[in-house]
């Protein structure tokens, strides 16, 4: 008779040398799988994409695995509609296959012309701040990390570290006069006056300045965010 | 962003740990293995799990040299680890080794006995072994889905429980890495303890894949967390006999996302039906807030009316038709034969009278019979309730929309972060279409321009005595323009009066609509005329629109005090006319039977056409009329206002700009702005009227209903096409509850002298469901008696009996005055709340 955690560790080398082999960054399976999970607030927000997912859930663990061996990323249900909209955004240049080729970005004027960002105007600054170089370029993974930031199911600490990246123009973990002016000119476009703008920015400055630096550190804005009756149902992109 | 480094390092760290603690069930080792990784902050947690796996494998190497003990048994397993290594895939060798274990442990029970295992051991690999043997069957089965299944599932455990334990579970670690050596030295098997632990471990991974989401991580380091933990439940959780509500718990999650999705479409479903919402916001975007509020109003009195309607159409008007004689049988339900040539006429028709009057829409058509039809439907009683029901529920529906307006201003109305959270939170990121884009942006604009309105408002300083002296003035001003038009209106009243005495057929046009042309007038000016003086005060126009609509309210009431003198006068009358008509009928009926009085009232009443009876002048009817007449006549003034006043001179405006001296668009005539106050003090007006007439005129909901449908679009329509914003675009209070106030004082107003025909004038003879009673609230006694055991009748006698209803009022007096007391009190509380709260923060901030 042997003890269990003997035989939990045999397994445990077992698949560790074997692991190995699949387990690139670019694990198309696991992708799949993960993506899946991380968005299923997405998943289930769309209607068209709903139908396919929330077909059962049996059956469609049981279709997972047999795929498996194929070693080709043809898709699960949820994370395909992401991965397609990646794709046919450029066509050329992004691959359906992921098993061996890990490097693909899209540039961002791309990316903004997708009609759920499009209107946005903070589109650049979404783009930029989930892009992995802040170039604004975004891989795959980047595109993911991006809606499954805005889904419904992100929680109000993730969104508000993100917004607060977005409207953090300069990217200098402040958000300052400046940035708070650039933030009102693009919300307004441009209809306020000067003096209106300036009134404006100090009065927020006022309110949510608490450790009284005259910009808004993170700390300062998750206060006042997490105080914000809408943020929530206002900061998130069904896709 | 270093606090987010922070964590996110912690994470790694702490992870790294757990992971290498238990890989590898030694303190020691760990320490000597993951010292790097600790150091090494910046290494994924892929890296990390590399490392847990050489550790591993170095594992491997070294038990059999460590502990000899075991040595017999580890070869044997080292000896499946090699069969393991040759097989190709993972899952295929995961699948072997379990089905491998089953087997093993199968044999290991057999050869238990002698080894002598500890009792609880060998329960606990008896349950395991159940659970194995399931997986070996469904590995059978389905290839190799059984392990996706394991793998999905722990995935969707949902827990938002966040990942606080982390501190504990470096804690229980290292206990449990302890106790597993412990177990290890001495040669036991898994112990109930161990497996509890093991759970939590489970569960802890369990939680961060859950939890995973949360964290503010790139996607390439959640991929690589993510499988680990995978991997670790995975590998456990079969073992620990978690698997086995697999489907049910798969069910429940497809419920819950169906149910979830069920409930967003039903909130969506709701928004949509709210009618006019789009119509609205799109205002509100363009005009404001305070343009935005009137079309709100006019959407719950259309709400209010719709009620009224239906209680009116279903209970009186549908009844009536279906089930009450027809046409024709009675002379009150029949045109009489001097009308018959006119009747149906489109001006007769139009006037509402010819086929109109006698119809269901007024109150001379219904028959006094007790019950109508098979139903046995008590119409007289029906029609009493519906007209007392239509005045109780629209005092009750005001009153609670007040509450609940008063609610809402009293809490959380926290302007704290007025200004942040229009700047970070008003757009929505939902939008993609460019033109709700567009409203969207002049809505925000919008709002950035109200908040600053308020905001110049609060911190203007002036010379405080000259605006005191300015506000006297012009409430001087307007006292004495209000006290000149109620003279005015009083002084053409009683000129008028004189003019009917005199006979009207003497004077000319003017003095016979004298009264009407002087109200129209004052109308028309004095809102002007406020207007200017209003400049004077230099209110906030929120609350100068609040000053403007108390004026002409004032000026209005006037107006609706003459129209009431008048028609009691014409009531009067009426009365009067009835007495003689009755006198008349008596000798008529006389004339029918040969001039001789008919003693003999056993006799069969002779057959006349009901065209020809004579009939009493039925005030009522009259009443119901003059109030259909005003609703439609006020409806046609304001479609045309609208059209001639906004319309066409927007045209003109617009299209003369190109040929003209001077600037129209921003020069003289300019184009027009939505008077708020004027529109709402027509509604509420409007109301006002349907409030008192509807009792004689069961037609007027519905006329009400249609008319406030096309005003709703036609003025929507106009506003957006032919008005121009105010110059200050201000916020509306969140509460209309100004309006609502002015509409409870209207409804009181007009229930007086509704109650007041009930209660004290008797009804026409021949016509109406309560002719032949001497009060027509006397239907309520008459159905207690007829419909109810004598003893409810008996009860209902003593509880109507003064001395029971007087302390009841006194009672209730007495509790009004305590709940307003203990409510002021509860103000009073909060207030110093919200007090406290602000120091605290200000001392905060200064901090």
């Amino acid at each position: 008779m042997q003890d269990l955690p003997k035989v939990w560790a045999e397994e445990r080398i077992a698949r560790s040398s074997l692991g190995k082999k699949s387990f690139g960054p670019w694990d198309a399976v696991l992708t799949q799988q993960i993506l899946c999970r991380l968005l299923t607030g997405h998943s289930s927000s769309s209607p068209a994409l709903t139908r396919v997912c929330t077909t059962d859930p049996i059956l469609q663990e049981q279709s997972v695995p047999a795929r498996i061996p194929t070693g080709s990323s043809s898709p699960r249900p949820c994370a395909p509609r992401l991965h397609g909209r990646y794709h046919e955004m450029a066509p050329n240049v992004v691959p359906m296959d992921y098993t061996k080729d890990p490097d693909v970005k899209l540039p961002m004027q791309l990316i903004i012309n997708m009609p759920e960002l499009k209107e946005n105007p903070f589109k650049e600054r979404i783009v930029e701040s989930f892009s992995e170089d802040g170039e604004g370029s975004l891989s795959f993974n980047d595109f993911v990390d991006m809606f499954s930031v805005l889904s419904e199911m992100a929680p109000r600490e993730l969104k508000a570290i993100y917004a607060f990246k977005i409207y953090d123009f300069n990217t200098d973990n402040f958000i300052c006069k400046a940035d708070l002016e650039k933030t009102l000119n693009k919300l307004t476009r441009e209809e306020l006056t000067a003096e209106e703008i300036t009134l404006v920015c100090e009065k927020v400055i006022e309110e949510a300045d608490m450790d009284g630096d005259g910009k808004l550190g993170f700390a300062d804005f998750e206060n006042m965010i997490s105080k914000a009756p809408d943020f929530l149902s206002t900061f998130h992109i069904r896709i | 962003m270093a606090v987010l480094e922070l964590s996110l390092l912690m994470h790694v760290k702490l992870f790294s740990k757990d992971l290498a603690l238990i890989n590898d069930n030694t303190v020691l080792r760990f320490l000597g293995k993951n010292g790097s990784d600790v150091n090494n902050e910046k290494d994924s947690a892929a890296e990390n799990q590399e490392n847990g796996r050489g550790a591993d494998k170095e594992r491997k190497r070294a038990k059999p040299r460590t502990r000899r003990g075991h040595a017999r048994g580890r070869a044997r397993h080292g000896g499946e680890e090699d069969g393991d290594d040759e097989d190709g895939t993972r899952r295929a060798g995961q699948r072997r080794q379990r089905n491998r274990r089953g087997r093993g442990r199968a044999g290991g029970n057999e050869g238990s006995d002698s080894e002598g295992d500890p009792t609880k051991a060998r329960k606990n690999q008896a349950n395991q072994k159940s659970k194995e043997d399931d997986e070996q069957e469904e590995d059978e089965k389905g290839g190799k889905s059984g392990k996706g299944k394991n793998e999905k599932k722990q995935d969707k455990k949902a827990d938002k429980k966040g990942t606080k334990e982390k501190a504990n579970k470096k804690k229980k670690d290292k206990k449990k890495s302890g106790s597993g050596s412990d177990s290890d030295s001495e040669e036991e098997p898994i112990t109930e303890e161990e497996l509890a632990k093991l759970k939590e471990e489970v569960e802890e991974k369990k939680k961060l894949i859950a939890t995973l989401r949360n964290k503010p991580w790139k996607m390439k380091k959640k991929l690589s967390v993510l499988k680990e933990a995978q991997l670790f439940v995975e590998k456990f959780e079969g073992a620990l006999g978690k698997g086995k509500g697999k489907k049910f718990y798969a069910y429940k999650v497809m419920m819950t996302k169906k149910w979830m999705k069920f409930q967003r479409d039903f909130e969506n479903f709701k928004t949509a039906c709210i009618p006019w919402e789009m119509k609205i916001k799109e205002i509100e975007s363009h005009f404001g807030s305070s343009v935005a509020s009137y079309f709100i109003f006019l959407r719950w009195m259309y709400g209010i009316n719709m009620i009224l309607f239906g209680l009116t159409f279903g209970l009186v008007m549908v009844p009536e038709a279906l089930m009450g004689k027809p046409y024709g049988s009675l002379p009150r339900k029949t045109v009489p034969r001097a009308e018959e040539a006119t009747a149906m006429n489109f001006a007769t028709l139009w006037d509402f009278s010819g086929f109109a009057q006698y119809s269901v829409l007024f109150y001379g058509y219904y028959n006094n019979q007790r019950t109508i039809g098979w139903l046995k439907f008590r119409m007289p009683l029906s029609y009493f309730l519906v007209g007392v029901g239509t005045i109780g529920y629209s005092f009750m529906i005001v009153i609670r929309t007040m509450a609940r307006n008063a609610n809402e201003e009293g809490g959380g109305d926290d302007t704290s972060f007025n200004f942040s959270w229009k700047m970070f939170t008003s757009w929505d990121y939902l939008i993609g279409n460019p033109e709700t884009a567009d409203n969207k942006f002049a809505s925000i604009t919008t709002s950035f321009k109200e908040a600053i309105v308020e905001e110049q408002e609060s911190r203007k300083e002036e010379n405080i005595h000259l605006t005191r002296f300015l506000r006297v003035l012009a409430n001087f001003l307007a006292l004495c323009t209000l006290a000149g038009s109620g003279y005015l209106i009083f002084f053409v009243v009683r000129r008028s009066q004189k003019f009917a005495l005199e006979g009207l057929e003497n004077y000319g046009w003017w003095e016979r609509n004298e009264v009407n042309m002087v109200m129209s007038l004052l109308g028309m000016f004095c809102p002007t005329l406020f207007d200017v003086i209003s400049s004077l005060e230099n209110y906030h126009p929120r609350i100068a629109l609040r000053w403007q609509l108390g004026r002409i309210f004032a000026l209005f009431l006037g107006n609706l005090y003459t129209f009431i003198i008048a028609l009691m006068d014409e009531i009067n009358l009426k009365l009067e006319e009835e007495k003689i008509v009755k006198y008349n009928m008596t000798i008529w009926e006389a004339s029918l039977y040969n001039g001789t009085i008919p003693e003999n009232s056993t006799a069969p009443p002779i057959q006349v056409d009901p065209a020809d009876v004579p009939r009493g002048p039925c005030w009522e009817t009259m009443v119901g009329q003059e109030f259909v007449r005003l609703t439609v006549s006020d409806t046609m003034t304001t479609y045309i206002t609208i059209l001639i006043g906004d319309f066409l001179r927007a045209v003109f405006v617009r299209f003369f700009n190109y040929c003209w001296c001077w600037d129209l668009e921003y020069g003289f005539p300019s184009y027009s702005e939505f008077d708020i106050s004027g529109n709402v003090l027509g509604l509420i007006f409007n109301q006002g009227m349907i409030w008192m007439g509807s009792f004689y005129a069961p037609c007027l909901p519905a006329i009400n209903v249609f008319r406030l449908h096309t005003s709703m679009y036609l003025q929507c329509w106009a506003v957006m096409c032919c008005n121009v914003p105010q110059e200050r675009v201000f916020k509306a209070s969140r509460s209309n509850n100004f309006y609502m106030a002015m509409l409870l004082f209207i409804l009181f107003l007009s229930t007086l002298p509704a109650v007041y025909t009930i209660v004290s004038i008797p009804p026409s003879f021949d016509c109406g469901p309560f002719s032949g009673k001497t009060r027509m609230f006397e239907v309520i006694s008459e159905t207690l008696e007829h419909d109810f055991p004598s003893w409810f009748g008996k009860v209902f006698g003593y509880a109507s009996n003064p001395g029971l209803i007087l302390p009841f009022i006194l009672l209730m007096v007495l509790s009004i005055y305590y709940l307003n007391a203990t409510s002021k009190s509860y103000k009073e509380a909060n207030l110093e709340l919200k007090k406290k709260l602000q120091t605290s923060r200000r001392k905060q901030k200064k901090k």
